[in-house]
């Protein structure tokens, strides 16, 4: 077999129990493919003697007939978990140095089903970024290209490094995290499938925090029936995460039957906002045709509170993030500032977040500080708390009228270039999450599936959202988009 | 709602992050706009809205009051800047 690296999780996982593959075949491949391409700058912690010596265990494993799906899978990890004795920094030169003592509760779900790291994924810095251009390890770069123009393109962000190194075929698939969109809007960039499960269904213990009441990891994948195989490994009750939720997970990729027939999709009128861009709004209609074609019914839904849900995270997420990275103090782990003759410790706390942290993250820690402190506390953060309910109420009051999900454009526009957007005011960024930051508000499952090309040849993609804890037939929608839009494209090889 | 260079100072000092007094207009002006967009907030009508404190409906589980884990000091000092006969070592802080 040729191109290893390009298998999807199902087809590997196949090929493997048949033994016409090894998983240290799969694994050498994949450690060549990320080798070649540093151009994308996706790895930025490269693990090749733990993929290899994991890819015999796994080999071992299929050998006696003990093989989870995941056994034998090359993965790449996002630097936001915490992976033992490997750098994990959040792409933060505030963690420069860090390898922790401990795993994460989901990568070692992952280890335990016989799943193979090959290293650590580049990402904005802390997950706060749509571009993953705020990363202290350099800008992840799209593995696709706008159709005669030579620009590097952002993969999207957070999880840029992920979508990047799953779009190139550098590993079968990544974990990524999304706190308001930073798994699905890179997914969308890079023509892949990322899927946001429902608040709770994956353990949040070991992965680095950015905004506590938001963040949920998940599997992006090259394929639906991938993200279904992958979630099910992540997810389950974990006691060391308050949050994460003690219920059974069913087998995901059995609900995979491809009969929606007689399911209700929700359109909401308040996602056509104004100026969305003729292809967007096509692609849209095109994905309600699909699924109508399917033997599903089409019902306009409104989500009246859609519009604050933007204005509403900025307040929450950054509130949460200034409490989450007050311990980067210099005193426990990471970088501490050199101190000037009669420097105390206030001065050494200054200094080194001064020093460690980023630019965008500074902003957020601020303004986080600023919502929180005397004063403002009502008139900021407990307002877009109870605004956080009314955007939660409207999803409630749709999924009781019958809706059992809502189709909804992924991103405002396909990928754009890097440093397109350095001049723009940071609030222009934040409107890529203006389809995608409901959904965490809400805690509710989205997934992102490619769903078509725009005149530039990017892939776009479109979004669905479920009810809670209802990720198998919301992975069951977006397989039957997957068949019917027949994405097959994959970005030309310039890397 | 408008961030003036005073704010913005005493927002700097109560992050812990040092900013030089020359980077405290910009820093001010963008505040300013970020906050901007956030009053679109005050458009909505929230009366007798309950501020959300958990997204989903789950009562936290309890365990028995014990000692779960522990007594791994080396552990919890391996990746300190600078720690010292066992404890994490700082800068003085009383005279």
């Amino acid at each position: 077999m040729s191109d290893l690296n390009k298998l999807t999780i199902a087809a590997a996982r196949d090929a493997l129990r048949k033994g016409d593959v090894t998983a240290a075949e799969l694994t050498e491949a994949c450690v060549s493919a990320v080798e070649g391409a540093g151009k994308l700058n996706a790895f930025v912690h490269q693990t090749p003697e733990i993929a290899l010596e994991q890819a015999r265990a796994a080999d071992a494993r299929i050998k006696a007939g003990d093989a989870p799906a995941m056994c034998g899978i090359p993965l790449g990890i996002k630097d936001l978990f915490c992976t033992r004795g490997v750098a994990s920094q959040a792409a933060s030169g505030i963690l420069e140095g860090f390898r922790p003592e401990y795993e994460s509760t989901i990568t070692q779900q992952l280890w335990d089903a016989g799943a193979v790291m090959l290293g650590k994924l580049n990402m904005d810095e802390f997950a706060m970024g749509s571009s993953n251009e705020t990363s202290v390890y350099g800008n992840a770069v799209n593995p696709w290209k706008r159709q005669g123009d030579d620009t590097d393109l952002t993969p999207g962000g957070s999880s840029g490094g992920s979508a990047s190194a799953v779009a190139a075929d550098l590993c079968l698939a990544a974990t990524g995290t999304d706190t308001g969109g930073s798994i699905r809007q890179p997914a969308a960039f890079t023509g892949i499938v990322g899927i946001k499960p429902t608040y709770g269904r994956c353990s949040r213990w070991g992965v680095v925090a950015f905004a506590s009441s938001l963040d949920q990891a998940g599997p992006m994948t090259k394929t639906v029936r991938d993200a279904a195989i992958m979630l099910g490994a992540m997810s389950g009750h974990d006691p060391k995460d308050s949050t994460s939720a003690d219920l059974a997970v069913p087998d995901f990729e059995a609900m995979l039957t491809g009969d929606i027939r007689g399911k209700r999709i929700g359109i909401p009128q308040e996602y056509r906002m104004e100026g969305m861009l003729a292809e967007i709004e096509k692609l849209w209609a095109d994905g309600a045709a699909m699924l109508r074609g399917a033997g599903a019914e089409i019902v306009d839904i409104s989500l009246p509170h859609t519009k604050y849900a933007l204005p509403a995270y900025y307040v929450i997420a950054p509130a949460e993030a200034s409490s989450n990275l007050a311990r980067y103090d210099g005193v426990r782990y990471g970088h501490r500032a050199k101190l000037g003759q009669g420097d105390g410790i206030t001065e050494m706390y200054e200094k080194t977040r001064a020093e460690g942290f980023g630019h965008e993250v500074q902003r957020r820690v601020m303004i986080g500080t600023y919502v929180l402190s005397a004063g403002f506390y009502d008139a900021y953060y407990n307002r877009a708390r109870k605004v956080r309910t009314l955007i939660k109420r409207d999803f409630e009051e749709a999924f009781a009228k019958g809706i059992d999900a809502i189709l909804t454009p992924a991103t405002p526009s396909a990928a754009f270039g890097l440093g397109e957007m350095a001049d723009a005011d940071p609030v222009a960024m934040y409107l890529n999450d203006v389809f995608t930051v409901t959904v965490n508000l809400a805690g509710l499952p989205g997934i992102s599936v490619p769903a078509g090309l725009d005149a530039q040849g990017l892939p776009l993609g479109l979004q669905l959202i479920g009810k809670p804890w209802e990720e198998g037939d919301l992975l069951n929608v977006a397989h039957v988009i997957e068949g019917a839009a027949g994405f097959v494209h994959k970005p030309a090889k310039w890397w | 709602m408008s961030i003036d260079i005073d704010t913005a100072r005493r927002v700097a000092k109560l992050a812990r992050i040092k900013v030089e007094e020359g980077d405290l207009p910009a820093l001010a002006g963008e505040l300013s706009n970020i906050l901007t967009f956030m009053e679109q907030l005050n458009e909505v009508d929230v009366e007798g809205v309950e501020p959300m404190t958990s997204v989903t409906p789950q009562r936290l589980k309890r365990r028995e009051d014990v000692v779960t884990d522990g007594g791994m000091q080396d552990k919890i000092l391996s990746n300190a800047p600078d720690a010292r006969e066992g404890f994490f070592a700082v800068p003085k802080v009383v005279e």
